[in-house]
């Protein structure tokens, strides 16, 4: 009873008070219970896609947003992880519950090697090299097509569990366990070195943090989170084919992470939910079904025009203020901070605005 | 096998100089990181195709109202899209981006997915020490090497291209000295936006013509640059002829060279990056704090 009541007062607390964060918790409870009230195998199919792409996104912003090496190949460890658990499974006769991981690791590996790769690189250098790395893949997968199966890929492999509710629950538990996992490291004292790295690397250095280490972890960390997401899309679809080394899906999660909102790690997850659901329905049109991607591409340009941050920045000015003597943030309405009771201004000057901005 | 070598390389590398050397001029004036400017490439290419096959106003000005079109439309491109988000690095990224799936889409849902092509502009071939050279491809060398030439006497002949080159090198005291820098990068922009549209029409005959034919030159362009260094006009040049050797010789010497030409030209660069990050004849940047 005691827990009970700890429980509820840190919620009321600590997330009811602020808007974003019970939107969080509306978000992940409402994903949770969906099944209960609504379970079409298409709906559900489509969802499950979405969970997965959005570990794929936020994996992407932890590298790309919090340390700033934008990287523009990420669909390298996506299909490393897809490949690699798909021809564990099939060709050695693995559980694919164990080949999920060797996935991930796998994918960490290539992720700790294009960070070794990329340590001297930086800014736009960076992002041009990394483009480089999945088509390199690409190539050598078409090149040995016994291997790799060529342009079909790897098909024909076990899913993990059976039933659309039951693959639902486990993109869904996944994708919110990685994802706060992934807002939680970059919320620790690692995150606060990342973004000292992104933000002044010569700095970072000086103060006596070793960066390349630093990179490096991250570069892996962010690699196991996108093979993982790979892992399980390959085991959901049944196949693991080029399509997930290809420069469109390596721009694809750009485009989300972007599109979101950089340094979030919400924002990917945000921009994933809204956008692949958004495709996929376009795409269930008959005479919008081939304009699907220049309707997607449109909305994705107009967006920005308006918020060229990114969608959950923008929306989160829009319904919370930052006090001006603590810097933490307060639901609009209120007059006073919540923590240290100073008086809100009506109007932020911009200034602040960019300093209360992570 | 060595002379097929030695003139696809070279035709194809005048065909990514040109591409790369507008990429390379965006990066350095403006700082775009321009991902759709081959698709305006392909848009030419279409444009091209369509005013031949349509209207028969014969290959020279069909040729240059494409490049004209392109040019103006990434003039207009530029003021809607990448102008109002300019002081937002990663927003002008993304519009790049869905700019270039924007033109491919609305390319593919108005010509479909099929593989077209235009006739030669000039037929025949001319015999040099025993090869066999295709006057189209000694016309792409041609228009090449005169484009190029065209470039190095804008950029270092004239005012404005002094200007341009101040601006490459220091924006904030180019702007100080009064000059426009704002038009400077529009400059900038159609002069290698024409460049692109260049390569695109004269390319043509000897490609096929398709929706996704942006996504090929674009990683290569990016290599070659990258390879060269970003915003050096003479490592563009020489990026452009040693990735074009490189994929000439993977394609005609190993097996399955097709698939393999992009891992081998990538890898070479990932290798000269490597050793010299800044490329071949980038300047080592100061860092920007």
């Amino acid at each position: 009873m005691y827990l009970l009541r700890r429980a509820w007062a840190e919620m009321r607390n600590e997330v009811l008070v602020l808007p974003s964060r019970t939107l969080v918790l509306v978000w992940a409870a409402g994903l949770l219970l969906l099944p209960l009230i609504y379970d079409d195998a298409y709906v559900l199919r489509i969802l499950t896609m979405t969970c997965l792409f959005a570990i794929f996104a936020a994996s992407w912003d932890l590298l790309a947003g919090y340390t700033g090496q934008v990287n523009f190949g990420h669909a390298l460890f996506f299909g490393a992880g897809a490949y690699t658990s798909a021809l564990a499974s099939l060709k050695l006769g693995v559980s694919p519950w164990l080949t999920i991981w060797l996935g991930a690791a796998v994918a960490a590996f290539f992720g700790y090697l294009s960070g070794f790769l990329c340590l001297r690189l930086r800014g736009s250098y960076l992002s041009l090299a990394t483009l480089a790395f999945p088509l390199i893949g690409l190539g050598l997968l078409f090149a040995f097509p016994d291997f790799s199966g060529g342009e079909l890929g790897v098909s024909g492999l076990q899913r993990l569990v059976t039933g659309a509710i039951a693959n639902y629950y486990l993109a869904c538990v996944s994708m919110l366990v990685v994802v706060f996992g992934l807002w939680a490291i970059a919320d620790s004292r690692f995150g606060i070195v990342l973004h000292a790295i992104r933000d002044d690397e010569v700095a970072a250095r000086a103060s006596g943090i070793n960066t390349p280490r630093y990179k490096l972890t991250v570069f892996a960390l962010s690699a196991a989170a996108a093979g993982f997401a790979g892992a399980l899309l390959a085991h959901y679809l049944r196949v693991a084919g080029p399509s997930t080394l290809e420069v469109a899906l390596s721009f694809q999660v750009v485009i989300w992470g972007i599109f979101g909102g950089v340094a979030t790690i919400y924002g990917p997850v945000v921009a994933v939910f809204i956008l692949y659901p958004l495709t996929e329905w376009l795409g269930s049109f008959k005479h919008f079904g081939e304009l699907r991607l220049l309707i997607f591409a449109v909305i994705v340009l107009l967006v920005l025009l308006f918020m060229p941050r990114g969608l959950t920045p923008w929306v989160r000015d829009k319904i919370e203020l930052l006090c001006p003597r603590c810097k933490q943030r307060n639901f609009k309405l209120r007059t006073t901070c919540r923590l240290c009771g100073a008086g809100l201004e009506a109007q932020v000057t911009r200034a602040q605005r960019l300093v209360g901005h992570q | 096998m060595l002379q097929d070598i030695l003139v696809t390389g070279l035709v194809n590398g005048g065909v990514y100089a040109l591409l790369a050397i507008g990429f390379s001029l965006i990066f350095g004036v403006a700082r775009i990181v321009n991902i759709a400017h081959t698709a305006f490439y392909m848009l030419a290419a279409y444009c091209f195709y369509t005013l031949l096959t349509r209207t028969g106003i014969g290959f020279t000005l069909s040729g240059v109202i494409s490049v004209v079109a392109v040019t103006l439309l990434s003039l207009v491109c530029y003021r809607l899209v990448i102008e109002p988000v300019r002081e937002h690095e990663s927003a002008v990224l993304i519009s790049t981006i869905a700019l270039g799936l924007i033109f491919q889409e609305l390319m593919l849902a108005s010509y479909g997915g099929n593989f077209l092509g235009v006739p030669s502009t000039i037929e025949g071939v001319m015999r040099l020490g025993g090869v066999a050279i295709p006057y189209q491809r000694l016309l792409i060398l041609v228009v090449a090497a005169v484009m190029l030439a065209a470039t190095w006497f804008f950029l270092y002949r004239t005012r404005v291209g002094l200007a341009i080159r101040a601006t490459a090198n220091d924006l904030e005291v180019a702007n100080l000295m009064g000059m426009n820098v704002h038009r400077m990068a529009m400059v900038t922009v159609a002069f290698s936006v024409g460049l692109a549209a260049i390569a695109g029409v004269v390319a043509t005959p000897v490609t096929s013509i398709h929706p996704f034919m942006w996504l090929d030159p674009l990683v290569t362009m990016l290599a070659i640059v990258v390879l060269g260094g970003l915003g050096s006009l003479k490592g563009s040049i020489i990026g452009a002829l040693v990735i074009a050797y490189v994929e000439a010789i993977t394609v005609f010497t190993l097996p399955e060279g097709a698939h393999l030409k992009g891992a081998v030209a990538l890898g070479i660069m990932v290798a000269v990056l490597l050793a010299r990050p800044e490329g071949l004849f980038g300047v080592a940047f100061e860092e920007e704090r």
